[in-house]
């Protein structure tokens, strides 16, 4: 379009050929911006689904506990130190493929461990706990999982970090390695504790 | 002993491919007459090969020799031995193989047929088919041998997906992998005809039918896939946006456009780069599909175990193979620009406006699919995109493609008055508004816009089928001699059409107006659905070959008259412990209905989980995709086709420009 | 037709007014079940990641239908009953995806692509018609000439 036009049919019949060439490139272009994309989505993971819950209050709730029905656990019950809460049940199967990684921390005394014991009987949770060993400080029963959707459960085993002013900073779903517990919770934890839950 | 003479084969075909990818391809660039030579007797043995490796891979499945890993995995002693033949493609390994298999048929069969293209062109179609062989070789021996032995040999297998033993999900991924490979054909085409800088007619109608019957079976599969989920999953859904039925649909779209932009290269030598592209994407679209099912990256219900080499491997490939084909077509596509001269009324446009709006669906299509992925990469947290999106966006966009299909096949090449176009089509849009209206006051419920307005895309095709055939007819002595004398090709437009019309229908019918009850039941119970009254009489407990099941009987009555019983069954698999529904369902044209058993919901009171479907017209889904694929298999046996291409090549050139 | 005409009468007769049954409950009005209808199908399960809860018999599916349930019949809107999810759950338990900054590009990019679509083929229809009378025959001519001529040099 260097040349002033003469008729519009000649300057778009010169123009054409040059002009439009850069338009054979778009297809690569688009496919090259898609690789990029695909190169990044093989790192990630589809099944992790974020928690909108984090840096948010606990949910509240008030549910019994499963060594004594009589008494509540409420989530006030979390305020004043850093905690962890584990939502399981004895009909998962990677809850019994996590237990004992649980009972090492618990053994550790870094963090008490809550329980939300989610969408089963509670004798049968009795004697797991007995079999198996108990890591909890308390469990709360939630047999028809309406606190279990209060917490945006899906997948047992689920384990929330809950800082001393009872804000959740951190979800993991699936059993906890003791890989995962030395190289994100525990680290998160004493941060935490150093920086007073800021 | 024997699944080691499998590998081999496996590693040599992965040799021959070497030399039918170099060979013939280093011929056509040098113009070497005796290196292209290789490419027949180097496409058959590799041919010959794969089917070594694969036919002891489907013998250590049926003589259940569980030292093969994969055999170990994938089958078992109680699976029965059509499944333990179908169950060979039932996980990745074998499917890979499958695929590779498929390929190196489809490359035989078009090296047999090579005397019926020039040398030059047959031997750079066989190579650029032995390079895409290369890779799913590789692919297949590095990452996802199906041959691996581990010893000592397991004493039973883990089973086949029960999901996949069915008779109907034993053909659809075979079917489906004919129609994704089938592209590579076309798509192969495309690359030597950039290479060489040349694309006649005679051009096009080589590919023609390769390019239709890549179509017919991706169609097959599309549609088998479809009703299976249908009666096979519980729900009464039939398609639910998955991103693998999307990564089928999309090659499916991209294939339509193809096969009908093709027919303008072949008639009017128009739209060369166009097809060249559309053959590119189609391929390109059918590697992509086999990236989302075998990375992991996308959740599916399809999705096969992932591994991230294998994620890495395919990309990989994916990247090379179109990288390098965009890039010829970007350099050399504009060298094959025609200015063959058509109107705005045209059927050249009017195909071409088709194919245009088939791509920007597939676009929207793989757009909703990637953007979950995409988003997330870019660090925008987790969404999902479902149906509702699809729906929104697939069926605005579909609607002028099904209006311009009963425009395009009646209109002129080159030009058309318009005043006359508007006059053919006067009578039958008149028609179809009466036709649509009257069917929609007859229908039950509530009137409906949905209803009446696919009824009347559909009619509006249907009648302008009959204007055409009126049209084609008319210059004929006799009715008779007109029908002999029209082509197949012509009928099978015709039926893949009224397909696409049946399909609409059958669509917006059932989900206008189906009826559903999700209901607690207990013997003795009925439920009203419409003028049908559901009993559940009882459920007991049966025992299959490799199954347990509590089997539903539930009776049917019309007007207190006794229709019939259906008995829906909840199976758990011996071996996987998979709990599997087994609808049971009574199909007619105008209605299915359909019921499927839940969960026992209350041991005390033997409540059961039942669900009710009564689905108007939802059987003309499928009998659509029926009519596609017979009408598609109508026009690739269309006579001309057979003819000798060569000396066809000339007399169709000088035609074309005394026309002009 | 004679025989489809017949039969569609016979299905005049078929709908009945009273609201259904869906997933054991049951609803006081139509507009409930249809709400819990719709609500149930634009709502993932997060735990078979492919089906919707109205889809699903997976137990944390039908959890989350009962809530749905008790949500509409309380009068819940549906905007309330997004939103309780989506702070449970994210965005990700929505089938379709709500209109926001971030997904702009998912819902105005199809019809981008339908315009630009429409456009270019104006654009390349009148390039056409201008190119109809001289150039192309012309062009055309040369090419067969080409053609004719290596055909016969082959031969």
């Amino acid at each position: 379009m260097s040349q002033p036009v003469d008729t519009q049919t000649s300057s778009e019949q010169q123009a054409k050929p040059k002009a439009k060439h850069w338009v054979y490139l778009l297809p690569l272009g688009l496919f090259a911006v898609l690789m990029v994309f695909f190169f990044f989505g093989l790192g990630l993971n589809p099944r992790l689904i974020p928690s909108p819950l984090i840096g948010q209050p606990t949910p509240v709730f008030s549910l019994p506990k499963l060594s004594n029905p009589e008494e509540m656990i409420q989530h006030t019950d979390f305020q004043g130190e850093v905690s962890l809460l584990n939502i399981w049940a004895t009909w998962c199967t990677s809850c019994r493929q996590e237990h004992p990684v649980l009972m090492k921390i618990a053994q550790s005394k870094e963090v008490p461990i809550y329980g939300l014991y989610y969408k089963d009987v509670p004798a049968l949770g009795i004697d797991w706990l007995q079999n198996y060993g108990d890591p909890y400080r308390d469990n709360a029963v939630d047999e028809d999982g309406k606190v279990g959707i209060e917490w945006g459960a899906y997948g047992t085993p689920e384990t929330f970090l809950i800082d001393q002013n009872g804000i959740i900073r951190y979800k993991h779903v699936g059993p906890i390695s003791w890989h995962d517990w030395e190289t994100t919770l525990l680290p998160m934890i004493t941060s935490l504790r150093n920086n007073n839950g800021v | 002993m024997i699944p080691e003479i499998g590998h081999f084969a496996l590693i040599l075909a992965l040799a021959v491919a070497l030399v039918q990818a170099i060979i013939p391809g280093m011929g056509l660039l040098c113009r070497r007459v005796d290196w292209m030579a290789v490419a027949k007797p180097a496409a058959l043995l590799q041919f010959a090969l794969v089917l070594t490796a694969y036919g002891i891979l489907t013998y250590s499945f049926i003589v259940h020799d569980f030292s093969v890993l994969y055999a170990a995995n994938t089958s078992n002693s109680e699976l029965p031995l059509i499944y333990r033949i179908s169950g060979v493609w039932g996980a990745h390994e074998g499917s890979l193989l499958l695929w590779v298999l498929i390929l190196s048929a489809w490359t035989a069969i078009l090296a047999m047929y090579s005397k019926h293209y020039p040398d030059d062109m047959a031997a750079g179609v066989i190579s650029v088919l032995g390079f895409i062989s290369i890779g799913f070789l590789l692919f297949s021996l590095f990452t996802s041998n199906p041959f691996i032995r581990h010893f000592p040999a397991p004493i039973d297998g883990g089973d086949l997906n029960p999901l996949l033993q069915d008779p109907v999900m034993a053909i659809h991924p075979p079917m489906l992998y004919m129609g994704y490979v089938g592209f590579a054909v076309p798509f192969a085409f495309a690359i030597v005809a950039l290479v060489q800088g040349r694309l006649d007619t005679a051009w096009a109608r080589w590919v023609r039918p390769w390019a239709l019957t890549a179509w017919i079976c991706l169609t097959g599969g599309i549609t088998l896939g479809s009703w299976w989920a249908y009666y096979e999953l519980g729900w009464g859904g039939w398609w639910f946006w998955d991103p693998v039925e999307n990564a089928s649909f999309m090659p499916w779209l991209t294939g339509t456009a193809l096969i009908h932009s093709l027919a303008v290269t072949e008639k009017r030598h128009a739209l060369r780069n166009w097809t060249i592209l559309l053959a590119i994407i189609c391929f390109s679209l059918s590697l992509l599909g086999t990236f989302l099912v075998r990375s992991g990256v996308l959740t599916s219900v399809h999705a096969f175990a992932s591994d991230p080499t294998r994620g890495v491997f395919v990309l990989a490939f994916l990247g090379l193979v179109v990288g390098i084909s965009l890039s010829l077509f970007a350099f050399r596509a504009w060298q094959l620009r025609t200015l063959t001269p058509f109107s705005l009324v045209s059927r050249e446009m009017a195909l071409l406006t088709n194919s245009v709006l088939l791509l920007v669906t597939m676009l929207t299509v793989l757009l909703g699919t990637l953007y979950p992925l995409i988003l997330e990469a870019l660090g925008g947290g987790k969404i999902s995109v479902g149906p509702p999106y699809f729906s929104r966006v697939f069926i605005p966009l579909m609607i002028p493609v099904v209006f311009l299909v009963a425009v395009g096949s009646l209109i002129r090449w080159r030009e058309d008055n318009i005043s006359t176009l508007i006059k053919q089509l006067r009578t039958p849009a008149i028609l179809a508004i009466v036709f649509a209206s009257v069917l929609s006051l007859l229908l039950p419920g509530k009137a409906s816009f949905t209803a009446w307005f696919a009824l009347l895309l559909t009619f509006w095709v249907i009648n302008s089928c009959f204007v055409q055939l009126q049209q084609r007819l008319r210059n004929s002595q006799s009715l008779l001699q007109g029908l002999r004398r029209t082509p197949r090709g012509w009928y099978g437009m015709i039926l893949a059409h009224i397909g696409l019309g049946f399909t609409v229908v059958g669509i917006a019918l059932s989900s206008v107006y189906s009826q559903e009850q999700d209901v607690h039941m207990v013997k003795g119970d009925t439920r009203t659905l419409g003028e049908y009254r559901f009993e559940l009489v009882d459920v007991e407990r049966i025992t299959g070959p490799n199954y347990e099941a509590d089997m539903g009987t539930i009776r049917i009555y019309k007007n207190d008259k006794e229709l019939m019983t259906l008995q829906p069954e909840k199976r758990i698999y011996n071996v996987r412990k998979n709990i599997m529904t087994e609808a049971a369902i009574h199909s007619n044209l105008l209605r299915d209905l359909y019921v499927s058993l839940g969960e026992q919901r209350n041991p005390v009171t033997e409540a059961w989980s039942v669900r009710l479907y009564y689905k108007p017209f939802i059987l003309w889904i499928w009998l659509g995709g029926l009519f596609m694929v017979l009408g598609g298999l109508l026009a690739v046996t269309d006579k001309r086709y057979r003819l000798e291409v060569k000396q066809e090549k000339i007399k169709l050139d000088v035609n074309h420009v005394t026309a002009s | 037709m004679a025989s489809r005409f017949s039969c569609l009468c016979l299905l005049l007769f078929f709908i009945t007014a009273s609201p259904a049954e869906i997933a054991g409950f049951p609803f006081e009005s139509e507009t409930q079940e249809q709400r819990f209808r719709d609500l149930s199908s634009e709502l993932r399960c997060l735990v078979c990641q492919n089906q919707s809860l109205a889809d699903s018999n997976a137990g944390l599916a039908q959890d989350l239908r009962s809530e749905l349930y008790e949500q509409v019949l309380t009068g819940n809107s549906n905007n309330q009953i997004i939103s309780f999810m989506t702070e449970r759950y994210g965005d990700f338990i929505l089938y379709k995806p709500r209109f926001a900054m971030k997904t702009l590009l998912l819902w105005l990019t199809p019809i981008l692509l339908f315009s630009v679509g429409i456009f270019c083929l104006i654009r390349f229809s009148k390039f056409r018609n201008q190119g109809q009378q001289t150039q192309v025959s012309e062009e055309e001519l040369q090419r067969i000439r080409a053609l004719l001529q290596a055909e016969e040099e082959k031969q």
